[in-house]
């Protein structure tokens, strides 16, 4: 555990993950489970972030490429590509990234909003940032992430 | 909510569901015993939990009519307007109940008029001789001839008969009812208030509940007689339960599935056997299950008797409702689903099928006329029909009416048979009723009910006869959580459609007796001297092949799953096709819900996700939803006069690649050129034309496209600056004035959506995607300009090639688009006080630049905050460093159109976010 590890009862527990070299956290209440996507069946006709469905365990998970989510080029390292399991309203989705990272105990007075100068399309999916030692952390509205893409479809 | 109150509230609901359907009933046959027994004890019983309850307004009006209708079982002749009185408390009662159900409490409220008029029918009802068996109505009403008033004391002497057979414990119940209410007669005795009675009321409950329990059992049959005796066989289970252990076994069916999938690979396993046993435990389960949900479709009829009745008053029509196999069932899902739409049918029988007692008389019918209602198992489904004997369907007016809406030419009518002129009437919107009455007509109506029975994966039919009647025929799963589903493959993946709509397989190989013809592109098979419209699975999916060659083999090699939906029948053309599989249907997930194409999906047993079709997001993709007839090859000709709306373009149709017309707007096409095959030359690995002394480059639609070997090709050439550049196409349909207006927009490289051009679907492509492909350094020359359309958005750029080709890309992304040719007009029009939602600027332009202008904008106070995207061909990280800091919020380059539409989209929701 790292220096901005804290203990106190005003801290968020993050999950982080690499996505295009960057460090995300997610609130770890969020994330219900880590897993290797396998199987995946793509949608035809569907939007160009979703890159498929697959069954996790006997439910129906629909995989949200977060590389195009963030606009990020496609992967090329051809490590396996692993994904965060998320609820969001009602349903399973798995955020797909490139790799998962530890777990960090952050204190809430750490974080920072979002830098002014940040690209629009991240800034609106950010909740903040954290600076930690070695490298920054943005946090992941993950409410964001799947709700402009909802919002997308009913415009 | 109190468990008593709710109790009462679900058990008094469905009690009176049955007193309607009864008393209609005992309308028509007054001398049923049975039925009036039936009656009287389910308001008996209501009034007296009424009073247990402290619920004063429902027990006073239950005990109104109780009493009215006491006077029926005494042998007082039924009257139409006695019984409408009665349905009418009932309806009261039926809308306290409700109130009941949402506030936990009576609402306040007198309900004097409806008391009055009951005690005062049975006051005057006249009574006949006191000594006639009471149970014995025939007797009673024939003898009615010397009406006499009648004293309380009747109802003891009912009291006092011998109990019949079979009939005991009724008797018991209602000597016990006797006992403790007050059941005079006389209006004044009535108000006697059960709650001074209360301990006596405590020991008939006992006995009411049981046989409450009782009734519930058989509301099934809902003249059954009470056979008494028998403890009570049923409890009440919550929806939730069983829907929850519904969901449950379908799991567990998947996951045998799975099991019995893993075995199949291992031939010596040990598990075979427990599995086996395994599958056959999950089979008796699952119908198990399945059972506990079924319902006898007579609960989704039962408020039709009264429905038509009233209808029969109110039109005074003499109308006869028949029900035949209402004990057939159904899972109570689909039953729920069904009901609205058969409540609409009889409906519209009633008002516009049958005609009135004189002219049906003229007609040599008799005065009344039938509606019936059937339904049967057949197959894996439930079959229901709704016939009646009236005057048919009005094929002249309907076909005025379809002319008269444009959903069809007479050209076209012509050529249909009257069962496909009559299905126009599922058309939405479509009615053919004169005069708007409160029964129907009101322009919602069969589209609906056609749009109901589509969404369950039912199907529907008609067939009329002038003068004879119409008969619909409604095609329905018994379940709609398991079905089954034949597997294919297309393009590598796996697709299940539904068994319901599949008729049959035909395999077509270019050598044999079924094989795939076209007619103009258009794909068809013959088939038993029919001509079935073909549709590839993968082209409508847009999952076509990388492989060309094998594209090519596929589309006349492969699988026909001729379909059927209502009258329509088509083939999917699929590369392969496995087994059926019984799946269990799961939603899609929201965000994949807008597809149309599939209505689901499901695990398979090796646990991979497959997507259900839906075969009626196929059919309505095939454009042929309601003009079924009208099979592909003329559809060409049709030609839908739509209005002239303010903003016509000039479009180019043509063919290239698939069979979908396609469409490019005039402007942007130089020229129309045709050259034949052998002065298209090769040079450089690509195919190149001496074009007005230089050397023009043609670009193949896709790589599907077959290079003709002789004959002229024809081709569209794009110029700008000098430089031209032939794209291919198959065939010049025409030229045509429209409106542009992207109503789907596409994922696809080169096609920017589809939209609705002179009546049919048309693919709009986009240049924008050809042009780099005859010189990959177009755009790197040119700039760009924007347009937009509910969301305000300026475009800038000096090139108007550009400006046309963008316009339509950001209208398709929802943009009203106003273009500058240069950056200081743009200034003009934004210091002169226009609001943008967004900014699109090319970088490249004559003397003001993008970044220039951005830095323009930054700096004025009034612009600085309008969103701005850069289009450029220059997208180096350094072009993209200086736009950012010229203020830039975006840099998009050039022919990266998803990239331009998700950065609008994103910039654009961004502002309103902040704004909100």
């Amino acid at each position: 555990m790292s220096a901005e590890t804290v203990n106190a009862s005003d801290s968020i527990q993050y999950v982080t993950v690499f996505i295009g070299g960057q460090l995300f956290g997610l609130p770890i209440e969020r994330v219900h489970d880590v897993f290797m996507p396998e199987s995946m069946t793509r949608v035809p006709l569907s939007q160009r972030e979703i890159a498929g469905v697959l069954n996790l365990r006997g439910r129906i998970v629909t995989a949200v490429d977060m590389r195009r989510r963030l606009h990020l080029p496609p992967r090329t390292d051809g490590n396996p590509q692993m994904a965060v399991g998320i609820e969001y309203r009602g349903e399973s989705y798995g955020l797909l990234i490139d790799s998962v990272g530890e777990v960090l105990n952050l204190a809430t007075s750490g974080r920072e909003s979002n830098p002014i100068n940040l690209d629009r399309r991240w800034a609106s999916i950010s909740g903040g940032v954290h600076r930690l030692n070695s490298q920054l952390m943005v946090i992941l509205d993950v409410d964001r992430v799947l709700g402009a893409m909802a919002e997308s479809l009913a415009a | 909510m109190d468990d008593l109150l709710r109790e009462f509230l679900t058990e008094t609901n469905e009690s009176l569901d049955v007193v309607d359907v009864e008393l209609v009933k005992f309308e028509q046959e007054p001398n049923n015993t049975k039925v009036l027994d039936n009656i009287f004890r389910l308001v008996h019983t209501i009034k007296g939990t009424c009073g247990f309850l402290g619920l004063p307004r429902l027990e006073a009006l239950a005990h109104a009519a109780e009493t009215l209708m006491g006077k029926f079982r005494d042998g007082v002749p039924v009257t139409t307007e006695a019984v409408s009185l009665v349905l009418s408390t009932i309806d009261r009662i039926k809308a306290i109940v409700g109130d009941l159900e949402a506030t936990e409490q009576e609402p306040a409220g007198a309900d004097r008029d409806l008391i009055g008029e009951l005690e005062r029918m049975a006051l005057s009802a006249k009574q006949p001789a006191k000594d006639a068996a009471p149970k014995d109505p025939p007797k009673l009403i024939d003898a009615d001839a010397g009406p006499k008033h009648t004293a309380g004391e009747m109802l003891y002497q009912v009291l006092e008969r011998p109990l019949r057979p079979g009939e005991v414990s009724l008797d018991e119940l209602e000597r016990a009812f006797r006992e403790t209410m007050a059941e005079p007669s006389a209006p004044a005795a009535e108000i006697a208030p059960p709650k001074t009675e209360a301990p006596k009321v405590e020991a008939p409950k006992a006995v009411a509940e049981k046989r409450d329990a009782k009734d519930a059992k058989e509301h099934k049959e809902p003249d059954g007689e009470i056979k008494g005796g028998v403890a009570s066989q049923s409890i009440r289970v919550a929806v939730d339960t069983l829907e929850n252990l519904m969901t449950m076994v379908s799991e567990l069916v998947l996951t045998r599935n799975q099991l019995l999938e893993i075995v199949r690979r291992h031939e010596d396993s040990e598990f075979k056997v427990p599995l086996q046993r395994l599958s056959n435990v999950t089979a008796e389960l699952q119908e198990g299950v399945m059972k506990t949900r079924m319902q006898p479709i007579g609960n989704a009829w039962q408020k039709l008797p009264r429905i038509v009745r009233d209808l029969s008053n109110e039109l005074s029509k003499q109308i006869e409702l028949e029900m035949i196999g209402a004990e057939t069932e159904l899972d109570r899902q689909v039953l729920e689903l069904i009901k609205d739409p058969l409540t609409h049918m009889v409906r519209n029988s009633a008002d516009h099928g049958l005609e009135t007692p004189e002219t049906r008389r003229l007609a040599g019918k008799p005065e009344k006329g039938t509606i019936r209602l059937s339904a049967y198992h057949e197959g894996g489904h439930i079959i229901i029909e709704i016939a009646d004997d009236g005057r048919g369907l009005n094929l002249e007016r309907i076909r005025q009416k379809v002319i008269e809406n444009g959903l069809s030419t007479e050209a076209e009518l012509d050529k249909m048979t009257e069962t496909q002129i009559a299905k126009f009437i599922f058309a939405p919107g479509f009615s053919t009723a004169a005069k708007v009455t409160n029964v129907s007509g009101r322009g919602v109506g069969m589209d609906v009910v056609k749009t109901n029975i589509d969404a369950i994966g039912g199907t529907i039919d008609l067939k009329t006869a002038s003068g004879k009647g119409t008969t619909v025929t409604i095609k329905i799963p018994l379940t709609l959580a398991i079905v089954s589903a034949l597997i294919v493959e297309c393009a590598g993946d796996r697709f299940a459609i539904p068994q319901l709509s599949v008729v049959e397989l035909v395999r077509a190989q270019s050598n044999s007796e079924h094989k795939i013809e076209r007619i103009k592109d258009t794909p068809v098979l013959r088939l038993r001297n029919k001509l079935l419209p073909l549709v590839p699975l993968a082209k409508l999916l847009e999952i076509e092949n990388a492989d060309p060659n094998a594209k090519v083999a596929t589309e006349d090699d492969g699988f026909i799953v001729v379909t059927q939906v209502g009258n329509q029948t088509f083939g999917i053309v699929v590369d392969g096709v496995f087994h059926t599989e019984e799946i269990v249907v799961k939603p899609m997930c929201s965000m994949l819900r807008n597809i149309t194409m599939f209505s689901g999906n499901t695990i398979l047993g090796d646990g991979s996700v497959i997507m259900i079709i839906d075969p009626n997001g196929v059919a309505q993709a095939l454009g042929t939803a309601v003009a079924e007839a009208v099979t592909t090859q003329d559809a060409d000709d049709e030609g839908r006069a739509r209005e002239a709306a303010a903003q016509t373009v000039s479009l180019l149709l043509f063919r290239a690649g698939t069979m979908e017309p396609k469409a490019v707007p005039l402007s942007l096409v130089t020229r129309l050129e045709e050259f034949s095959v052998d002065k298209i030359e090769r040079s450089n690995g690509r195919d190149l034309v001496q074009y007005r002394g230089s050397l023009m480059p043609l670009v193949y639609f896709d790589a599907i496209s077959q290079r003709r070997e002789t004959g002229a090709q024809p081709m569209l050439v794009f110029s700008d600056a000098g430089r031209s550049m032939g794209l291919v196409v198959d065939e010049i349909i025409d030229i045509v004035e429209d409106r542009l207006e992207i109503e789907v927009a596409s994922e696809r490289m080169g096609i920017l959506g589809s939209a609705v051009i002179k009546g049919k679907a048309t693919e709009v492509i986009d240049i924008g995607h050809y042009l780099p492909m005859a010189f990959e350094d177009w755009f790197h020359r040119k700039e760009m300009k924007v347009e937009n359309l509910t969301k305000t958005l300026l475009f800038i750029d000096d090139a108007a090639f550009f400006r046309n080709m963008l316009t339509p890309v950001l209208k398709a992304a929802g943009f009203n688009v106003t273009t500058c040719e240069n950056a200081s007009d743009a200034i003009g029009l934004l210091e002169g006080g226009r609001r943008f939602d967004i900014v699109v600027s090319d970088i490249e332009m004559p003397e003001m630049n993008g970044f220039e202008f951005a830095e323009h904008i930054r700096r004025n106070p009034r612009t600085r905050n309008v969103p701005l995207i850069a289009l450029s061909s220059l997208s180096t990280p350094a072009s993209i460093e200086r736009g950012r800091q010229a203020g830039f919020d975006d840099y998009v380059a050039k022919f990266d159109r998803p990239g331009l539409i998700a950065a609008l989209k994103e910039l654009t929701t961004y502002q309103m976010g902040i704004a909100a």
